[in-house]
């Protein structure tokens, strides 16, 4: 029994060295830059992929070749990192934080499709490390030996990087400018050269992880995405910008993560629970438990606020007729639709129309409520399951069915949003990803209820809508209308309100306001509405995954909103058709689509700052302006 | 007729006392000013009358009725008005918006999801702007205006309520020398005209001795004078610790 622990608390510490790494270096550009890194995952993924090119070129069997390959792949993502900052993020650092976010989204999907195209879509098996292929023995228990190097790994890097930050100049550059990075500017410190330093830093370090798990864990290109959303939990548990505290956090993430899978299966009152299967979520339970708790993290500090780099937005304009016109006319559009065009085109539309009242949705939260979610897929998922369980295990008719979808995505909202509204910005944001992630897993393992992995089939619309047509006219509907409820909202007195408790949280509490009531009520009408798009997707496809609720799900919502423009109303709604017209007509030409749709994220975010619809109103005022002056 | 009355009130932090003992009251339409030097005690003091700090020990009532241990959002409910010393209003909104937000408040009217903000509670919003002579600016948005112009719509906010009691921290923190006066000067007229009573703490003199009706003094979290203009100027502590005699570090109290 004792070996046992031992042997998993061993195994937890060689785990938390590489989680540390990737971690301390998200951590380190975010306390500089004030960007939240999403490309920090892909590279940790070249990290690996480099490793296992560049230990094979060395020559796997002599020590040099191994840690040499390992050394020279970091060293090489550290690169990546300076080429990264310099064409892409150095242009952005005054756009607006959602932006800078987006931008590094795009660098997730060009380096994915990078990656499939020099590595292909295998698993690549790395090679054992040379000199450290055997065990070691502990207590009668056999121990990798290559482990024990990764325990020691770690706390290495941190005490290296206590002495960089703490004994160099540049180390004390670095922690003056995550305090007060104007301040650093305004004493004459040539700041570009300075983040250029701080992202080859982070990324040396991402890379550097992503090496030494070679021999433990294949190249593989789903990395990415398990480890930005690791690193996220960990930097944010042990507080943005704090290297110590990220130390701290992986090591408490990977002995949970540890002990779930050491302890097994456990029979509880004769239901047998098996604690594996929790290692999925308990980074997430740790995490949503020590925000609720120091919602700065566990070593973190309120972080100051910024000066002079966020936009203004202007005021609303009220719902005039021009603009019920406008809606007229597309909404005739789209009726004229079914007469001319053909079932294909259908099919897209009701996609969109779908995915624009999930954008809609996301929309209400991030614009005028000022809460960024990176979980909003949890709702849209809860809304499918919602529905399709009405359906198949309460037997109810598809009408009644599709009643449960908001109500699920509602009562999902209701109960996580209490919590989220806690927080704000950032924390914010990985609180509502935390809560995504673990409806996700609740739903991937609960094979008896939800299907799993495999999910629920046979969701077909009532009879009398079984004709695409009019089940387009019914989507349409449905969709329309709670897009317009939602605007209609964000006009009335409970959308002021929020956007109240956005411009000004004192001043909205110093009249009367009770700002995080209100926030958590937008949270849950969101989340409802959200649910109905959920419950349409569910009875448009016929069948539904666990992906309904995955972070991609979410991101895309992400870059729908973004891509519309966040600062205008209709924008995720023109976002949402550009996104969903764009991945389904570039996956159908190419395999990689990603790259594609990432490449012309890019070119937008430098392009048009303020999304299409952001850009198109700039344009229009330049011309009405014109047009006044030449009067 | 007394408004706000404030007895034996006391904060500490840690070891420090920022606010020691402190007593005063203000009546309806009186403008009593606070004063004292950096590090007296007026933030700590005005952050436990409008519900940010809970004092340690203390009475702050409010026309008979306790405000200890209230939020500041309650408090403003039962009709007390703010202005901050950095400006706080909604950037995204316009100027009349921005005072609509307040009525709507004021009115219960918060939770409608269909009604159109934009067009409720119009007049009465412009009757408030009109009276600090922010009318003509109704529809621009706040976040573009001239500082002492925002000011204004502060002031215009903090009366949407109709309140009894003023509070204004730093109200001319900012704002050139003639717009202070003038900005003071308004204020002490529609306190004076709605019987309002107003608690403001300043810096600037001027504006001090041209508009309070009282002031008193606070110095190392005591209240070391209270009294008309005249009789405060002439107080000899005042003197000392406005001056410096060099005896305020010395002797202590």
């Amino acid at each position: 029994m004792l070996a046992n622990i031992v042997i998993q608390f061993m195994n937890g510490l060689a785990g938390a060295s590489s989680l540390f790494l990737v971690a301390a270096g998200l951590s380190i550009i975010f306390g500089v830059s004030r960007i939240v890194n999403f490309a920090h995952g892909s590279l940790y993924m070249l990290g690996v992929y480099l490793a296992y090119m560049l230990v094979e070129f060395f020559g796997r069997s002599s020590i040099f070749g191994f840690w040499g390959g390992v050394l020279m792949a970091a060293l090489c993502v550290g690169l990546i990192g300076v080429v990264i900052e310099i064409v892409v993020l150095r242009r952005i650092y005054r756009a607006p934080e959602l932006f800078q976010l987006l931008a590094t989204f795009a660098l997730v999907l060009v380096i994915k499709d990078a990656a499939l195209y020099i590595w292909g879509a295998e698993d690549l098996v790395g090679p054992r490390a040379a000199g450290l292929r055997g065990a070691v023995e502990i207590l009668g228990k056999r121990f990798p030996q290559y482990d024990l190097a990764l325990i020691a790994i770690g706390p290495v890097v941190l005490g290296l990087l206590w002495l960089l930050m703490n004994r160099t100049r540049w180390g004390t550059l670095v922690r003056a400018a995550t305090q007060d990075r104007e301040m650093v500017g305004a004493l004459g410190v040539n700041q570009s050269g300075l983040f250029t330093g701080v992202f080859f830093l982070g990324a040396f370090l991402a890379g550097l992880g992503g090496a030494v798990q070679l021999p433990r864990e294949p190249a593989q290109l789903a990395l990415d995405i398990t480890v930005i959303s690791d690193a996220f939990v960990v930097v944010v548990v042990g507080g943005m910008g704090s290297i110590g505290g990220a130390f701290l956090a992986a090591l408490l993430i990977a002995q949970a993560k540890a002990f779930c899978i050491g302890i097994g299966d456990v029979s509880i009152f004769g239901t047998v629970f098996s604690f594996s299967k929790f290692t999925l979520v308990v980074e997430f339970v740790i995490m949503a438990v020590v925000l609720v708790v120091r919602p700065w993290g566990l070593l973190g500090k309120q972080q100051g606020t910024q000066r002079g780099t966020f936009m203004v937005e202007p005021p609303l304009y009220p719902l005039n007729r021009n603009f019920w016109l406008a809606v007229l006319a597309v909404v005739v559009l789209l009726g004229l639709v079914p007469f001319g065009g053909d079932g294909y085109l259908l099919v897209l539309l009701i996609d969109i129309a779908v995915f624009a009242l999930f954008a809609v949705t996301l929309h209400f939260l991030m614009g005028p409520s000022g809460m960024v979610s990176f979980g909003h897929a949890a709702y849209f998922g809860l809304g499918c399951y919602g529905a399709a369980l009405a359906l198949l295990k309460l037997k109810l008719p598809m009408e009644l069915a599709l009643f449960a979808a908001p109500l699920a995505g509602g009562l999902g909202a209701l109960v996580f949003g209490w919590f989220c509204v806690r927080l704000s910005g950032v924390y914010l944001a990985m609180l509502t990803l935390a809560f995504a992630q673990i409806a996700w897993s609740v739903i991937y393992q609960w094979d008896a209820f939800t299907g799993g992995s495999n999910g629920l089939v046979g969701l077909w619309p009532s009879e009398w809508l079984k004709d695409r047509t009019v089940f387009y006219a019914f989507a349409l509907l449905l969709c329309i209308g709670g897009i317009l409820f939602l605007w209609r909202v964000v006009h009335a007195p409970f959308g002021y309100a929020l956007r109240a408790g956005r411009d000004s949280a004192l001043r909205a509490d110093a009249i009367g306001i009770n700002v995080r009531r209100f926030q958590w009520f937008g949270f849950t009408l969101a989340g409802t509405f959200a649910g109905l798009a959920g419950g349409l997707f569910a009875f448009s496809k016929g069948s539904i995954s666990p992906e309904t609720l995955a972070v991609p799900r979410s991101v895309d919502g992400l870059v729908m909103v973004l891509l519309g423009g966040v600062q205008t109303l209709t924008g995720p709604v023109a976002g949402a058709a550009v996104f969903t017209w764009l991945q389904d007509s570039i996956a159908r030409n190419t395999e990689y689509w990603r790259a594609i749709l990432g490449l012309t994220i890019l070119v937008i975010v430098l392009a048009f700052p303020q999304g299409i619809a952001g850009f198109t109103k700039q344009v229009a005022t330049r011309i009405g302006v014109m047009r006044r002056e030449a009067a | 007729m007394t408004v706000l009355s404030v007895s034996n009130l006391s904060k500490a932090f840690g070891g420090v006392k920022a606010v020691q003992d402190v007593a005063f009251s203000v009546a309806a339409g009186e403008l009593l000013a606070l004063i004292g030097p950096n590090g007296a005690g007026k933030s700590t003091c005005f952050n436990m009358l409008n519900g940010q700090l809970r004092p340690d020990s203390g009475i702050v009532n409010l026309l008979g009725r306790s405000l200890v241990g209230m939020k500041p959002r309650d408090i403003w409910r039962l009709g007390v008005g703010r202005t901050f010393q950095i400006t706080a209003t909604f950037n995204s909104m316009t100027v009349r918006e921005n005072i609509q937000m307040a009525l709507l408040s004021h009115h219960n009217a918060l939770l409608s999801l269909w009604k159109s903000a934009n067009e409720m509670y119009l007049d009465e919003a412009m009757v408030l702007l009109d009276r600090v002579g922010m009318a003509d600016q109704s529809e621009r948005p706040c976040g573009i205006l001239a500082y002492g112009d925002i000011k204004r719509v502060e002031l215009a906010i903090a009366l949407a309520n109709q309140p009894k009691l003023l509070l204004m921290d730093e109200p001319t923190a900012g704002m050139a020398p003639n717009e202070r006066v003038n900005l003071m000067a308004l204020t002490a007229r529609l306190a004076r005209q709605d019987n309002i009573a107003v608690l403001f703490t300043e810096h600037d003199m001027d504006v001090v001795f041209a508009q309070a009706d009282r002031i008193i003094v606070l110095n190392r979290g005591r209240l070391i004078a209270e009294g008309s203009p005249m009789e405060v100027r002439a107080n000899p502590e005042v003197q000392a610790v406005y001056l410096g005699s060099g005896v305020t570090y010395a002797g202590g109290h």
